[in-house]
């Protein structure tokens, strides 16, 4: 077997310096009744052309976003990751290294995740950010449970504009942390005004921007009504690009930031790993979950970086720790970095700028079809339509030719009615004239 | 004569600055065709400002990213021995896989019917971990191996719940990983500690007494994280249900019995796998992982959402609570788990099968025991007797010598290799954990007993200043990591605004 170095003489060899016949003796704790004598049914050993054939075989019974005209987004968008990205994470010492326990032969490791909390707290206009969570959602479940540690309340109110997935895997998470969480009504139409909600008890407000809906808002006078209270405003975005072409977070008065950040390097991967980012004011950051590199200097003076503020996590602090989370998002986060140093200001800021181009000049498009309606008064490169038939009939039929037209907002929120008929709707650098073509026609023959 | 180089470079290990430091203002690395003309619909929220991202070129970022990579120790470079941690190698045919058309540009909200394949490939992972664990069924969201523990004990609350009462303690056995009882905390339950015997295995009286009726559940690492089998697993399962408690299993070590033991035999009722341990996935610096738990019938009906279910030849995902057939806790990720991940633990499955995969635990624990054997009569090991994937000694060896077990852990970094895993399990002093996996030959193994002798003997020979100022030849010597907390630093900010 290739991945297996040991021959048959060697074994028996390590065999006779450990002093007993064969391998089995090595079993002798585990209960016989429980010791398997043969293998489990499944297949046997294959080589490298059988595993190619069987998985090529899965993959060809998909439609991939690179080989359709393609318009989805949701929290994870399709973007173009440039070629020495993929190269370049693939280095061995990236791959395949730990989490950065010895830090003497972790700085490769140590000094990308300081560049990337820069590149983070940049982006979102906060005061400092950490070295990654899972995703958007579980990011935004810890903003939550970290905000009740520092406001010591027991009560987080989120906008009906966050990802519908963000709010699930919050509540699920506060069911079981006995922790109140109130959801506002859905807000389609980006008008929601949440102040009724907060009160003295609240320990945090959750919104999204741009929305779930695609919505961009200014949250500034949110902020300001969350401070009155001494309620923290947390902020979650789906799509970092947008970060790129609107007012930060920071900027609008938030306390703490989480979001999505596959956009950068990262394919869209069915769904993962994605990379959840989290920044946050300066005065939170030791109720922060996650790890976090600092700079310091070695025995002999030079700057390095090392793993810090660690009496924050469970290998120390067990039951007392901030979070969990253990394993986070290295690799992902290394991609983002690279892909956000390949691009710089410039190129981030023009990314951001040709998203939002794009989306607006499919907008023009798209509202010149009869049935085709746009909710939104705003957006950065994601909107909703209303249409004149159900949005998953419309979907469906556009599969037929061969388009991957959007997202029926019914398929996040099941059982709702009201949402049958609307479609989220995405485009980025990524989509060309001709793939506007197509859905447009498309949509014109199925409405 | 002078002692350093002019730049402070030491021949192929090279000084990099921050990309921050080497910012060309203007400059790029990637080219993208003209802005097209369009109508501004931000809503008046047009950022303004610099962010302050420094511009490079390709080639700058190029050489950058490969100096940093320099700098780092990884299970490509040689062997990486850390305990519990199951640093094994990571092909890269499943890395080809991960990225292959069709499942790496895949979103995960397509219409259902065009990723059947993505689907089906879900469905067959799922398959080899029930059949591997003998567990009817798999959570496969969880994003990591915390995040599973977490999963499990969801569903043990959820389930309790439902039987009127959700009790409020969990227990773990004091040699128990942190993320055991940090998990445990975010479930909402105490915790409480079970010491371990003499032999290093869980004291099943002291657990009787312990199990009363505000017990949940009992959370157990098998192989323990002294590298032991625990061999009255079966009692302790038949105590913990007899309780009405639920018994979870943490399978970081999964590597020591796959394909030789399911857990599912052994009264388990969930267990969560490591995907980037036993099935090969890179650890990538720390993530990403993924975690998928294993149910038994008991839990069954509390699997989080989403999930993969077939009907005839097709496949579809059950997204929503409301459409579930059981009652689903929750959620635990946006979207369907680490797909990629997946797609490299299946390749990794596919190429072992079920006789490789076998071996593989036979060879892991073969490997740990040719180490023990070879190292026990200079180091001092914890517990006698064969042991399974990884052999834990303590620091007894070292008494007197002035050489502590992280002293000696930074001597071995100026050999070339990385350390074991130190100070962890917390049940014996100064340990020195070491798993070296199935993936290591017999001469690298006999290679990294030649230099652990080799500072043994020089540990005992008077030599503390040597190992107190190890090491000297790794891109930084130790690091003063009490500044870094006493003032943490967590960002790079402009020469200026620092002054």
């Amino acid at each position: 077997m290739r991945y297996l170095p040991l021959g048959q003489s060697d074994r028996e060899e390590m065999l006779k310096d450990i002093g007993v016949s064969s391998v089995d003796d090595l079993f002798v704790d585990v209960p016989k009744s429980v010791l398997l004598d043969t293998p489990v049914d499944l297949p046997k050993t294959a080589g490298e052309m059988q595993v190619e054939r069987s998985i090529s075989a899965m993959a060809r019974k998909n439609l991939g976003t690179s080989q359709a005209p393609s318009f989805l987004g949701g929290g994870a968008y399709r973007h173009h990751v440039p070629a020495a990205v993929d190269h370049l994470i693939q280095r061995g010492e990236f791959l395949t290294s730990y989490t950065p326990y010895q830090p003497e032969v972790s700085q490769g490791t140590l000094q990308y995740l300081f560049e990337f909390q820069t590149q983070v707290s940049m982006l979102t206009g906060m005061d400092v950010a950490n070295a990654s969570l899972y995703d958007g959602a579980t990011a935004t479940a810890e903003a939550v449970m970290m905000a009740a540690r520092v406001t010591k309340r027991k009560k987080a109110v989120l906008s009906g504009g966050l990802h519908p997935h963000y709010r699930d895997v919050t509540l699920t998470q506060a069911r079981f942390m006995d922790f109140a969480v109130e959801s506002a009504d859905v807000d389609v139409e980006g008008k929601e005004d949440l102040t009724a909600l907060i009160d003295d008890k609240t320990a945090c407000v959750v919104v999204q921007n741009p929305s779930f809906f695609g919505h961009v808002k200014d949250l500034t006078g949110l902020a300001e009504t969350c401070h009155e209270k001494g309620v923290l405003l947390v902020v979650a975005f789906g799509e970092v690009v947008s970060l790129g072409a609107i007012t930060p977070p920071g900027a609008m008065g938030a306390d703490i930031v989480v979001g999505e950040g596959q956009s950068l390097g990262n394919a869209v991967n069915y769904g993962g790993p994605y990379l959840g980012l989290m920044a946050c004011r300066q005065k939170f950051v030791r109720q922060m979950p996650g790890r976090l590199v600092g700079e310091t200097t070695d025995v002999e003076g030079r700057r390095g970086w090392v793993l810090t503020l660690s009496t924050r996590e469970q290998h120390i602090r067990r039951e007392k720790a901030t979070s969990n989370i253990c394993t986070n998002s290295g690799l992902c986060a290394l991609a983002f970095n690279m892909h956000l140093t390949m691009l710089g200001e410039v190129g981030f800021t023009k990314l951001a700028k040709i998203n939002h181009a794009h989306a607006s000049l499919l907008v023009d498009r798209l509202e010149e079809i009869s049935g085709v309606e746009l909710v939104n008064e705003s957006f950065f490169n994601e909107f909703t339509l209303r249409l004149s038939k159900p949005a998953t009939e419309v979907v469906d039929a556009l599969v037929e030719k061969e388009i991957l037209g959007g997202i029926p907002v019914s398929r996040l929120y099941p059982g709702d009615s009201d949402m049958a008929d609307l479609l989220l709707v995405a485009a980025t650098e990524v989509n060309t004239v001709e793939d506007m073509d197509a859905l447009v026609n498309g949509l014109k023959e199925v409405l | 004569m002078p002692t350093h180089s002019i730049s402070g470079n030491r021949g192929l290990q090279i000084e990099e600055q921050l990309i921050f430091e080497q910012d060309n203002p203007g400059q790029t690395g990637v080219d993208y065709p003209d802005i097209p003309q369009a109508k501004n619909r931000l809503g008046g929220l047009d950022r303004e400002g610099e962010i302050g991202l420094p511009g490079l070129s390709e080639p700058q970022v190029v050489r950058h990213y490969m100096r940093l990579s320099q700098k780092n120790y990884a299970i490509d470079s040689g062997v990486y021995p850390l305990g519990s941690c199951t640093m094994k190698h990571n092909p890269r045919l499943n890395e080809k896989m991960a990225r292959l058309p069709g499942l790496a540009d895949l979103h995960p909200l397509q219409p259902m019917q065009t990723t059947q394949g993505a689907m089906e490939l879900m469905s067959s992972c799922a398959n080899w971990l029930c059949t591997l664990t003998n567990m009817p069924v798999v959570a496969m969201s969880p994003a990591a191996g915390a995040h599973g523990e977490l999963c499990g004990l969801m569903a043990v609350r959820a389930a309790l719940e439902d039987q009127g009462y959700a009790r409020t303690k969990v227990l773990v056995p004091e040699s128990a990983h942190g993320t055991n009882p940090a998990s445990a905390h975010l479930c909402g339950y105490s915790v409480e500690s079970i010491p371990a015997k003499e032999n290093g295995r869980v004291n099943l009286d002291v657990l009787k007494e312990k199990l009363d009726g505000e017990v949940a559940c009992f959370m157990l690492t098998n192989p323990n994280t002294c590298g032991l089998f625990e061999n009255e697993i079966l009692d302790i399962a038949k105590a913990v249900h007899d309780a009405g408690a639920y018994f979870y299993c943490d399978g970081a070590n999964f590597n020591a019995i796959v394909g030789v033991v399911r857990p599912g035999d052994l009264g388990i009722d969930c267990m969560h796998i490591n995907l980037h341990k036993t099935f090969s996935t890179p650890h990538g610096g720390g993530g990403p992982g993924s975690g998928p738990v294993v149910f038994s019938e008991a839990l069954a009906p509390y699997v989080p959402v989403p999930y993969v279910v077939q009907e005839g030849d097709t496949y579809r995902l059950v997204e929503d609570e409301a459409s579930a057939e059981g009652k689903p806790f929750g959620r635990m990720k946006s979207f369907h788990g680490q797909f990629g991940v997946f797609v490299r633990a299946l390749s990794y499955m596919m190429s072992l099968g079920s006789d490789g995969l076998r071996q593989v635990a036979r060879d892991a624990v073969l490997n740990a025991n040719y180490l023990a054997v070879k190292l026990e009569g200079s180091l001092s090991r914890s517990y006698e007797g064969v042991c399974m994937h990884e052999v834990l000694f303590d620091d007894r060896f070292l008494k007197d010598t002035g050489v502590t077990t992280l002293d000696f852990a930074k001597a071995l970094l100026d050999e070339g290799v990385h350390p074991m895993t130190m100070y962890f399990p917390l049940v014996v002093h100064g340990a020195l954990l070491m798993e070296p996996t199935e993936t290591e030959s017999k001469q690298s193994l006999d290679q990294f007993i030649e230099m652990v002798l080799g500072l043994t003997e020089r540990a005992k020979g008077d030599n503390a200043r040597y190992f107190e100022q190890a090491p000297r030849m790794t891109p930084r010597r130790r690091l003063d990591e009490t500044a870094a907390a006493r003032k943490p630093v967590l960002k790079w900010v402009p020469p200026t605004e620092e002054a």
